[in-house]
């Protein structure tokens, strides 16, 4: 058998097939994944480019012009276009949070549950500080130390960056935590104490032994952590201290729409508010799907 | 081959310093192992007994150093321990074979890659179409099948799990090898195949061999000497067949009249009294003098030493 064959025949394939939230809300998430990243290639207009935005054209409301399908915003920019483009920047800065705080979270976790002693109990109290900060402040800490520090120019350049660590430093510690409690679990275990037997170096045995034995749980949080570092991104681009006006996100979106929500002109808030909704909802539900899948005890 | 001198590992089980300084408390130590000496010959077997908790298995993880002893020293080949291991070459020679075949294995770790990690760690067999052909040869050996080495540990029978554990230990070319209760999570029938496997590949590869169990019929079959463990000592070190038929220290007797035998149904047994003491507040004098029948005055205050194989004044008094 080969491996899509195996992972077709595997319980988290059968458990997927008959969980019809789990399908329905990959189906939402796939959406919402492709059509933001195929955003410079589906979208009907392109948002980014500011010679083809046409003043003339603003306020348009939805469903009345073919072409501007959501309507268009206060510049003459098309909402569904801003909202492809918009997704495109909050997955991107979601994803690179998410893979930033669980690479951070896994390599601490795994060395402090494995080394153990004055190691773990140092990298635990700084997770422990860590979490008596709230990650939004966190957020809001760092991107304003950067904004602070960088001269204009070069926060500019690197504003995704910034945002990208920003949201991703404030959620290892969870991450770091369960690693940690998985890792003295396996440490004990047998096969490891083989593998050291045979003396080969602490690096190798956490590579090849116990990480892959780790990372189950990983998994799971890391899908609910995207939820949650889309909505991170959104509240701080909404505060307008995120992603650059340059790179619109849908927070972004959602500001500029709040001007106008209480003058008629709805669309150019609901629109890319529903879509951060399907995203994020789509993602989460995934999230306690894969969970519960995961969970032997629920089987 | 192998021999250890003294061997002492103790754990500090105290509470956070902390805790334990606004407690008053002193330290409270664990002396999992308390002086053991013995020298295992090249080729033959000693095994140790005693029950859940006398120590026999830091003993095991001592002497492949797994724990660093906290006195005495391993000998391997007349080198310290910790100066062998640094070595390659000598850390090759070792292997060990562990309890819960359920656990020993990387359930994430095909069989082949489990039996090859050894020869890959040490680098014996370079060319993977010859490193593929020595992990067939290997799982032959142990009474499985080449075509098992792409399956899954968790497609295995504990039996067989034990098998890819002794064929994993073999991989190294080793020639001692450890193994700390390798039958006692197996069921009785696939105990004696297991058993029957060990003792043939002692005979073939001219193996020395280290076996901890609690368990004297397994060990009546594998052993040439057994030391009788209780509380972190030995206190009895005899040939097999000896131990067996002349039982000398009041605990190896006790432990004799405990083993059912079908002759002797029915009659009397004089079980020991009491309970194992912690290992933290060991008694004073000989551990086992508060269940020992034969105790008196000398053996409350005075630790025996071991003498001729056994560790009991009662004995050396000739008051037995």
């Amino acid at each position: 058998m080969n491996r899509v064959a195996r992972f077709l025949d595997s319980d988290l394939f059968w458990s997927f097939r008959t969980s019809p939230m789990a399908v329905a809300s990959a189906l939402v998430a796939l959406v919402c994944i492709l059509g933001a990243v195929l955003a410079p290639w589906l979208a009907p207009h392109n948002v980014l480019d500011l010679a083809s935005v046409d003043l003339m054209d603003a306020f348009k409301p939805p469903f009345t012009e073919a072409g501007w399908t959501l309507g268009s915003d206060d510049q003459g920019r098309d909402v569904l276009s801003a909202i492809m483009f918009g997704g495109r920047t909050s997955l991107l800065v979601g994803i690179c949070a998410v893979l930033f705080s669980t690479v951070v979270g896994v390599t601490l976790g795994l060395t402090a549950g494995y080394l153990g002693g004055t190691v773990d109990a140092l990298l635990m109290r700084m997770a422990d500080v860590q979490l008596t900060f709230p990650a939004f402040l966190v957020a809001l800490l760092v991107d304003g130390i950067a904004r602070a520090a960088l001269p204009q120019e070069v926060h500019e350049r690197i504003a995704l960056g910034v945002v990208v660590f920003a949201i991703g430093i404030s959620t290892w510690p969870q991450i770091a935590r369960t690693v940690r409690g998985s890792t003295l679990v396996e440490r004990n275990k047998e096969y490891v104490l083989a593998a050291r037997v045979i003396g080969l170096t602490n690096l190798r045995i956490m590579a090849t032994h116990v990480l892959p034995n780790v990372l189950g749980p990983v998994l799971v949080i890391a899908t609910l952590n995207l939820g949650l570092a889309i909505i991170t991104e959104a509240t701080l681009s909404f505060l307008g201290v995120g992603v650059p006006p340059t790179q619109p996100s849908l927070g972004t979106l959602i500001r500029i729409g709040n001007d106008f929500l209480m003058s008629g002109e709805w669309w150019i808030a609901i629109f890319p508010g529903l879509a951060l909704v399907a995203m994020v909802l789509s993602v989460n539900l995934l999230g306690d799907w894969l969970r519960d899948a995961l969970n032997p005890r629920l089987r | 081959m192998i021999a250890a001198k003294e061997l002492a590992r103790h754990f500090d089980v105290s509470k956070p310093w902390l805790q334990r300084t606004l407690a008053r408390e002193p330290k409270r130590i664990l002396r999992a192992v308390d002086g053991v000496t013995f020298d295992i010959p090249k080729g033959t077997t000693l095994s140790l007994v005693g029950e859940s908790g006398c120590g026999k298995s830091t003993v095991a993880r001592l002497v492949v150093g797994l724990y660093p002893p906290t006195a005495g020293q391993v000998l391997f080949e007349g080198k310290d321990l910790a100066a062998a291991r640094a070595q390659p070459e000598m850390r090759r020679r070792m292997q060990m074979i562990f309890q819960d075949p359920y656990a020993s294995l990387n359930p994430r770790w095909r069989v082949h890659d489990i039996v090859a990690e050894p020869i890959r760690a040490f680098n014996l067999v370079p060319d993977p179409a010859a490193q593929r052909e020595r992990v067939a040869e290997l799982l032959r050996q142990v009474g499985l099948s080449p075509l098992d080495g792409g399956k899954y540990p968790h497609e295995f029978s504990g039996g067989q799990r034990q098998r890819i554990s002794v064929a994993r230990a073999l991989s190294s070319n080793p020639e001692f090898l450890v193994c700390d209760e390798p039958t006692s999570a197996l069921d009785v029938s696939v105990q004696a195949q297991i058993l029957n496997l060990m003792k043939q590949l002692q005979r073939d590869l001219g193996l020395t061999f280290l076996f901890i169990s609690h368990n004297l019929a397994v060990v009546r079959q594998v052993s040439d000497r057994i030391g009788v463990m209780y509380l972190g000592r030995i206190v009895e070190l005899a040939q097999s067949e000896n131990l067996f038929l002349r039982p000398r220290h009041p605990y190896t007797r006790a432990l004799m009249e405990a083993i059912p035998d079908l002759e002797m149904t029915g009659r009397s047994r004089t079980p020991v009294g009491g309970e194992v003491p912690s290992p933290i507040s060991p008694p004073s004098g000989c551990a086992f003098h508060p269940r020992c029948p034969l105790a008196n005055d000398r053996c409350r205050a005075e630790a025996p030493a071991m003498l001729d194989g056994v560790a009991c004044h009662a004995v050396q008094e000739g008051r037995d």
